[in-house]
């Protein structure tokens, strides 16, 4: 049994670690302004999309070509945010979860009438290392380790900086950050712009082992809500504890039972925490 | 307002959430309700009016304009398939139309399409092919692609009376039940991956061990629990069964049993996006398998692109473009021939589409063959006369052998084609295509054992 245990554990673990980068995106858009970026799935895709024209047009290695899709996520994100969410920030939910399905129609219609639904693969290996039972795929090792890094970079940015701070501000108490000077529209576009770049590096490093159609993120976002949940709204750190959580639980589940239990499970665990906990094991906040 | 919206938001997740899992068996992903397509395509407003007139083609002749209905996946996850059957099915009614249609009796008879988007969903096909039967009054339908959206289809054909050649739907359940005007043109798939077991064991009789790993859907379950039966029956052991949802993407948990079972022979899968994953983490993890054999994925060109994961994986395919069925063979059969050459065909679908066609295109122009031959056959398009055409129908085409079971536990069920297994072969240090059963229709030798 341990035999496939530890393996299926060990594969979970450092899929999480991509699921918590995702989750990211999301738990900073809710946490900051409080909207439930349902674009969020395409953008995965698209960061997926991002990773396999740059390394079949141009030839980059993905890592390498993960700096240009986190950059173009970043714009992508602002772009959307003035043009879809800016207007119903203030409005209630309904409108901005309105706003942002509508991105995600777009998105995912201009995606099929391009890419269609066929399935892409960024052929790219970095081979395996064997360690008992355990085969280690140097690729999702790498994700793991772009995971950790891009959330120390994100934690120094939003602690270290001033316009991190500012953006902790703002999703604090818009109004008193905005009687002390902050741009709060220009901190949220920046915040929306930064949850969409952290989508698109996820989507970006899921591309280097899986591979995609244009509608794959929505599987991604569906879980990104169920980590936010479990590791507190609005909390970064959460996520990526969160997604290490369900990861775990999709390597281990398997193991024992159908997988088509595994949602029914991951979704109990979202209720219980709600019920138990509804900060999530590590709170809300940024 | 934010754990009202949350709640809100958890209840509509959990409700389907839990119903998707629950579901030993899921067919078609769910898509919200949109407002119906007010108007069909316009091939089918060009085929509505000219149904209403009859043109003397001749001295005695009249030209008569029957319609096809049907829906095809322009949207949604089944668009790419769909597309190609769809354009196989045009590519035969352009070609008819071009040779100036059939004879039956003292009418020239030429085919028009009449379809709508179906969204791939069973929604929209429960609801558009109503409306083919009824509102539109087509002569004929042709199914939609996918086994789940055909099983939508076929319950409204016979309903309405009408008679409705399947394709792209492999199936076996659709024709369990009773139907009497649903006529198969895939070969189904209790028989998908018996050619497999059988390639298996040409290749090494010695072999005793295989697993089963395979989408939870209605097509791929019926493939593989067939295929399991049958490898039973010749004493293989079945050292792993297990299913998988349509949505997987991580296959380690999968992959790390199979290596725990030791299997030596790996047979199953599901569609591309799953079946092409598959096998790239197969390859990656390095699993020791002899001879993977997966549904649906290989056969398809874009499978390439997994570079040296496709390296070896065999597929089962309905049609190859190198398959060789001929008016000789035929003739060698004692069968009668119809239709155009497998050349011919091929020729005119790269003229019109500038892509190789995939067995999804030789599907959908097979599909309107085969309707053509029932009606020539018949003298009549009168329904009850085309199905005793069709349950007589014995025939070779470019596509391989049609023939309808007749009983009444499967009528209309496939039983004259058979399927082809391709491997993915370096003959030139490219990846191409190589078809390695049966052996009369083999290209190249099997690479066996797997590298």
């Amino acid at each position: 049994m341990f035999d496939i245990l530890i393996p299926s554990l060990v594969d979970g673990l450092l899929l999480g670690f991509v699921y918590g980068i995702a989750a990211m995106g999301l738990s900073l858009i809710w946490g900051v302004m409080n909207v439930i970026n349902l674009a969020h799935g395409p953008i995965i895709a698209l960061g997926m999309f991002g990773i396999y024209l740059a390394f079949t047009i141009l030839g980059l290695n993905p890592y390498l070509a993960l700096v240009l899709v986190a950059f173009a996520g970043l714009v992508l994100g602002i772009l959307i945010y003035y043009v879809a969410v800016n207007r119903v920030i203030d409005a209630p939910h309904l409108s901005s979860l309105l706003a942002t399905f509508s991105v995600n129609m777009i998105i995912i219609g201009i995606g099929t009438a391009i890419f269609t639904v066929s399935p892409y693969n960024v052929d790219f290996t970095l081979g395996a290392v064997d360690i008992g039972p355990i085969r280690l795929l140097w690729t999702r090792v790498a994700a793991a380790l772009a995971a950790v890094i891009v959330t120390g970079l994100l934690y120094l940015f939003l602690f270290r900086t001033r316009t991190g701070k500012n953006i902790r501000a703002v999703a604090n108490n818009r109004t008193a950050a905005e009687l002390m000077g902050i741009p709060s529209s220009r901190v949220l576009a920046l915040s929306f712009g930064i949850g969409t770049m952290l989508a698109a590096i996820a989507g970006g490093l899921i591309a280097t082992f899986f591979p995609f159609t244009i509608l794959a993120g929505g599987g991604y976002e569906l879980r990104s809500f169920v980590i936010v949940v479990l590791g507190g709204l609005g909390n970064p750190l959460g996520a990526l504890v969160g997604g290490l959580i369900l990861g775990s639980l999709e390597g281990i589940i398997p193991v024992f039972m159908q997988t088509s239990w595994v949602p029914v499970i991951e979704f109990v665990l979202f209720v219980f925490i709600i019920l138990v906990r509804p900060s999530g094991l590590l709170g809300s906040r940024v | 307002m934010k754990k009202l919206l949350w709640k809100l938001f958890i209840v509509l997740a959990l409700t389907s959430i839990i119903i998707t899992a629950c579901a030993q068996t899921p067919t078609q992903t769910e898509a919200p309700a949109e407002e119906p397509i007010e108007e069909p395509m316009e091939e089918g407003e060009q085929a509505e009016e000219m149904e209403e007139a009859e043109v003397p083609a001749g001295e005695d002749m009249t030209a008569t304009t029957l319609t096809l209905g049907y829906t095809a996946s322009l949207t949604g996850r089944l668009n790419v398939s769909s597309g190609r059957q769809d354009n196989g099915l045009q590519l035969y009614i352009q070609d008819l139309q071009d040779a100036g249609g059939f004879e039956v009796g003292n009418e020239v008879v030429t085919f028009e399409p009449l379809f709508y988007d179906d969204e791939s969903t069973n929604e929209r096909v429960q609801e558009l092919y109503t409306r083919l039967a009824t509102e539109d009054n087509a002569d004929f339908l042709i199914s939609p692609y996918s086994s789940g959206l055909t099983g939508a289809a076929a319950v409204i054909a016979e309903q309405y009376g009408k008679v409705m050649i399947t394709t792209g739907a492999a199936s076996d359940s659709t024709y369990k039940l009773g139907y009497t005007g649903v006529y198969q043109a895939y070969t189904p798939a209790s028989r998908y991956l018996a050619g497999a077991v059988d390639h298996l064991k040409a290749l090494d009789p010695d072999l005793t061990q295989v697993a089963f790993v395979h989408e939870n859907d209605q097509f791929s379950t019926d493939v593989v629990t067939a295929a399991k039966d049958y490898a039973e029956s010749l004493g293989y052991e079945v050292v792993l069964f297990e299913g998988y949802d349509s949505e997987t993407t991580d296959f380690g948990p999968f992959i790390n049993k199979i290596e725990a079972a030791a299997p030596q022979a790996l047979l199953g899968g599901g569609h591309f996006q799953d079946g092409s994953t598959f096998a790239r983490q197969l390859y990656e993890k390095g699993v020791d398998l002899a001879y993977v054999a997966l549904l649906v994925a290989p056969p398809e060109p874009d499978f390439a692109e997994l570079g040296e994961a496709a390296f070896g994986i065999v597929g089962p395919s309905q049609w190859e473009p190198l398959a060789e069925f001929t008016p000789e063979s035929a003739a060698e059969a004692g069968l009668e021939w119809f239709g155009p050459t497998g050349d011919e065909f091929v020729e005119r679908y790269v003229a019109a589409y500038d892509e190789e066609p995939s067995y999804h295109s030789a599907g959908g122009y097979v599909a309107g063959l085969i309707l053509q031959k029932a009606i020539m056959d018949a003298g009549s398009y009168d329904p009850e006369a085309v199905k005793d055409a069709l349950d007589a129908m014995d025939i070779l085409t470019f596509y391989g052998r049609i023939k309808f079971d007749t009983s009444a536990e499967s009528h209309g069920l496939q039983i004259g084609h058979s399927m082809i297994y391709i491997q993915w072969q370096r003959p030139s240090g490219e990846l191409e295509k190589e078809v390695v059963w049966p052996p009369e229709g083999a290209t190249a030798e099997t690479i066996y054992p797997l590298p």
